[in-house]
């Protein structure tokens, strides 16, 4: 799939998607830089999908994670927020890049809205964040989206 | 002209596999309610082994938690309290999520824990179907099998009614 009707799938999905019901804290991050999971488990679905990171914590990487994406967190400190400006060195920033966690509700989760700003500060022009409501095994793994181990 | 065939069939099987060895880990198998819980032995932070074995007989409450997780430190003093209400009846676990045993044990030094507790790691929470989201706690009955999963945040008084359940059967 070409890079620009990427893009034009990725923003249709992104209107597609319910609306937020509540926004809830991680206040910092705007409403329009998220994603809901179906809309990113279509994306995976299509192929080509953005870079993805996950920004919590190794054990629950270990345990389960969105095939491709790569671990760079905790991002709720300041080394998980070193190892999040590494492992985008080499990215395009003007291209889509998906963030998230899930290590618990979205209100309490202590690592998304860091990588968020850290992004949002290294030029990042596309960032989203998937909008995890509880946490990555009721809101990912339970509805059946694709899940790597290891 | 064969053995070249065959030394790329090796490259393009064996490369991938040794590339990426993590994606070759499998999807845990499912522990629900009635079905025995995985048994362990390990080191507690205090050093002392934990087996869920030397339990039995009693309910026994394996609590998975961490310290980055807010629900799950807010529920230590109330699993410190039920532990206090039903001892010799009731035995709680703590295992602990975290990627280290320092935030684990700073949290430990935090609270007056009348319970062991122990460092999990990703292989344990598959054991037990995968931890995918903090807190999670597993009830286990007198006869070794797993009574009651509770996952998230417990509501008043949800988990000392299912305790007292499963003491009364």
């Amino acid at each position: 799939m070409h890079r620009r009707a990427f893009t034009g799938s990725l923003l249709s999905l992104l209107a597609a998607a319910p609306a937020l019901a509540q926004s809830g804290s991680a206040p910092t991050i705007p409403e329009e830089a998220l994603i809901q999971p179906v809309a990113l488990a279509e994306i995976l679905k299509a192929g080509n999908p953005p870079p993805l990171l996950q920004v919590g914590f190794s054990v629950m990487y270990s345990e389960a994670h969105i095939p491709g994406s790569i671990y760079a967190g905790p991002t709720g400190t300041e080394a998980g927020i070193e190892k999040l400006k590494t492992a985008v060195k080499a990215f395009d920033k003007s291209k889509p890049v998906v963030i998230y966690c899930g290590c618990c509700p979205w209100v309490r989760c202590p690592n998304v809205a860091g990588a968020y700003k850290t992004l949002t500060a290294l030029g990042f022009a596309q960032i989203k964040v998937l909008y995890i409501a509880d946490n990555f095994g009721a809101d990912w793994a339970d509805k059946g989206y694709p899940v790597a181990h290891g | 002209m064969a053995k070249r065939f065959a030394v790329l069939l090796l490259i393009l099987f064996a490369l991938p596999a040794a590339a990426s060895p993590a994606r070759a880990a499998s999807a845990p198998a499912p522990v629900m309610a009635g079905s025995p819980a995985p048994d362990f032995i390990r080191p507690g932070l205090d050093g002392k082994p934990v087996a869920l074995k030397s339990f039995s007989g009693k309910v026994v409450l394996v609590d998975f938690w961490a310290s980055w997780c807010p629900p799950c430190i807010i529920e230590i003093p109330q699993l410190i309290g039920l532990q206090k209400k039903h001892a010799g009846k009731l035995q709680i676990i703590g295992v602990s999520m975290d990627d280290d045993a320092a935030a684990a044990k700073d949290v430990a030094g935090r609270f007056a824990f009348n319970y062991p507790l122990l460092m999990g790691d990703a292989k344990f929470g598959h054991r037990y179907g995968g931890i995918l989201g903090l807190p999670s706690a597993f009830l286990i009955g007198r006869d070794g099998k797993i009574v009651k999963i509770l996952r998230g945040e417990l509501k008043p008084g949800e988990l000392d009614r299912a305790i007292q359940s499963a003491l009364g059967s």
